[in-house]
């Protein structure tokens, strides 16, 4: 048990602390700016139609108390902590007065739908091709399936989804431009919407995998690499174990400080995918994002930021939580 | 290291050889870029839409810019940003890296979750608000400041096992009972071996920072009169180059990134071969 606590607490206090100074961050730096987000949305408004003055100073002070710009620092912080516990991120700027959260509500199913399914994807599909390649590392195809790993794991998401979009929709129109269901289907939940679904979500999330399944598969093949020169593997093999029995001990034993290196990366992953969101206008919280900083809703923008924040650590310290549950040691410790 | 052992690593090497041919790229646009007094922000200097040329290699923009000129600008200015970013970050990495690994303790275990606290935070809508808080004040100096203050969580985490290690080695308490000071044995003993390590990172601190400033730059957050390849990026989505057929003023930008981030790469790859013992070993096994 004393282990179990060893272990759990730092894992605790980071999340807090993961929570707490990036959304004081997400607090700070908008204040910094020389733009006053009421003058921003003031200006915007004129832009549209003509307003007299009189309705001008009224909107203005209506807007400094709905930000809370016209009190002090402290102030607003604490009480923009008690409407975020209360899961209140303001209302949008550009979709005035639909709150921040329920734009995100309804863009959210769709980036986890997207994320989960390419994460999985391309966390299992590294390991196994990193231990492939470790345990072939003599073979042709294994040097080109490496080399081929290697070169698109450092290209920035935006390129390759670009290079994709190019390529599968544009010069073999095999897969949709854009969206995430055709044009006129309504989303209910059948056969046919669902084939639609994954059709028009198959390239962004292979652009997803692609990218982040390189790092698995490179520090799966280091890993592996290492475990084949151990004790225990020499003697597996002399002692003639089976094939398949030892590429299944090989996985057992590496992909422990894989789970860890998942649960830091999701952060990483999760901003790729945005990007790769935006790229095939897949109606997710990427998109979102795009059409607030296009319009300047500055509130939107910092809604996600503090969202994305509190849900990635969330999602990291879950990672963490089942852990213990794959590791005897912690476990019993 | 005389040039015949160069040589002979190249020769054994041939990713090396073929990241510093693809390198050879960003070395000509850092030369044309400090030899040409082209300003890419005089628009309609030349026809418009042109495709390459004899007179332009590779065409020109809707805003009547020499893609070619421009790009090369572009791509120093990404190298700038992507450089001074990746040297911030690793030298903080560096010194907060040691310091943990070194002291060990409460200073230890504070300072390492604060570091995964930074590994884990998604970065780019941070980035996001961030750049556009601040759009209009940015230039590449303080574009590579704020990538910097983001990306120093990995390479500390690897500084600060690396420390972890070598500090139960004999020669830590040799030198300590010899009388070093802990600082002096951090940088005269221990650094040697980091080396290799911050040079392999601050390679890949380049590629992250040259991907997250044209990603950046693409979403319009970045001061979009500075010619990067994210800008020129932008500018092309903006006038619609890719339904209008004008292939050369977004194909160059992309070729150009990838060539560039490709070849820093194989470079990091080769070199991170070379400088760790270990693998040469394996190598020599090997062959």
């Amino acid at each position: 048990m004393k282990g179990f606590i060893n272990y759990l607490l730092p894992r605790i206090i980071q999340w807090f602390i993961v929570i707490f100074v990036g959304i004081t961050v997400a607090f700070i730096i908008p204040r910094l700016s020389p733009v006053d987000p009421v003058e921003a949305v003031l200006n915007k408004m004129a832009g549209y139609s003509i307003m007299n003055p009189q309705a001008v100073s009224e909107l203005k002070g209506t807007l400094e108390a709905l930000f809370g710009t016209n009190k002090n620092i402290f102030v607003q912080y604490t009480e923009f902590w008690g409407r975020l516990l209360k899961g209140d991120l303001g209302p949008s700027l550009s979709m005035f007065p639909v709150p921040v959260i329920d734009i995100i509500k309804t863009s959210l199913p769709w980036s986890v739908f997207l994320l989960l399914s390419s994460t999985i994807i391309a966390w299992l599909l590294g390991i196994f091709l990193g231990t492939l390649i470790a345990i072939n590392s003599k073979k042709k195809w294994a040097k080109l399936l490496e080399g081929l790993v290697t070169f698109l794991y450092p290209i920035p998401h935006y390129i390759l989804a670009l290079a994709l979009l190019f390529l599968f929709a544009y010069l073999f129109p095999v897969f949709p431009l854009t969206g995430a269901y055709g044009i006129g289907s309504i989303p209910e939940f059948n056969l046919h919407f669902i084939g639609e679904t994954i059709k028009h979500s198959f390239l962004p999330a292979l652009s997803i995998v692609l990218v982040s399944l390189g790092w698995t598969a490179l520090s799966q093949k280091a890993l592996v690499s290492n475990l084949l020169s151990s004790d225990f593997m020499k003697y597996a093999k002399i002692g003639g174990v089976p094939k398949q029995t030892r590429f299944f001990y090989l996985i057992s034993n590496s992909a422990l400080p894989q789970v860890t290196d998942l649960a830091l990366s999701l952060g990483t992953i999760f901003s790729g995918s945005l990007i790769v969101e935006i790229v095939f206008s897949y109606p997710g919280l990427g998109q979102v994002l795009q059409s607030a900083i296009l319009q300047g809703d500055y509130n939107a923008i910092m809604g996600i930021t503090a969202f994305s924040i509190i849900a990635i650590a969330s999602a990291a310290l879950v990672l963490d939580l089942i852990y213990p549950l794959l590791d005897p040691r912690i476990r019993r410790g | 290291m005389n040039l015949k052992s160069i040589a002979d690593f190249i020769n054994h090497d041939k990713n090396l050889l073929f990241g510093i041919i693809l390198l050879l790229i960003p070395l000509i646009a850092i030369i044309v870029s400090l030899i040409s007094n082209y300003q890419p922000s005089t628009y309609f200097l030349f026809p418009k839409d042109s495709p390459p040329s004899l007179f332009h290699i590779m065409g020109t923009t809707s805003l009547g810019q020499d893609v070619f000129l421009t790009l090369m600008k572009a791509l120093s200015n990404s190298l700038l940003i992507g450089i001074l970013s990746a040297l911030i970050s690793r030298v903080l990495a560096t010194l907060i890296g040691c310091f943990s690994g070194y002291k060990g303790g409460k200073a230890d275990w504070i300072i390492s979750v604060v570091t995964e606290s930074f590994i884990v935070v998604p970065r780019l809508p941070l980035l996001i608000l961030i750049a556009f808080s601040f759009k209009q004040q940015l230039d590449p100096l303080s574009m590579g400041f704020i990538l910097a203050i983001l990306d120093w969580g990995w390479p500390s985490k690897r500084y600060r096992s690396q420390i972890l290690s070598l500090k139960e080695r004999e020669f830590t308490q040799t030198s300590k009972f010899s009388g070093m000071g802990d600082i002096e044995i951090i940088f005269k003993e221990h650094m040697p071996f980091l080396i290799p390590y911050i040079i392999v990172d601050i390679i890949s601190g380049i590629i992250w920072a040259i991907g997250m400033e044209t990603t950046l730059s693409i979403l319009g957050l970045f001061n979009l009169e500075i010619p990067t390849i994210g800008t020129t990026l932008y500018w092309a989505n903006y006038y619609s180059a890719m339904y209008r057929g004008l292939w050369w003023w977004w194909g160059f930008p992309v070729i150009v990134m990838i060539v560039t981030i490709f070849g820093l790469y194989l470079l990091s790859v080769s070199l991170q071969n070379y400088l760790d013992p270990t693998t040469r070993i394996q190598r020599i096994k090997v062959s």
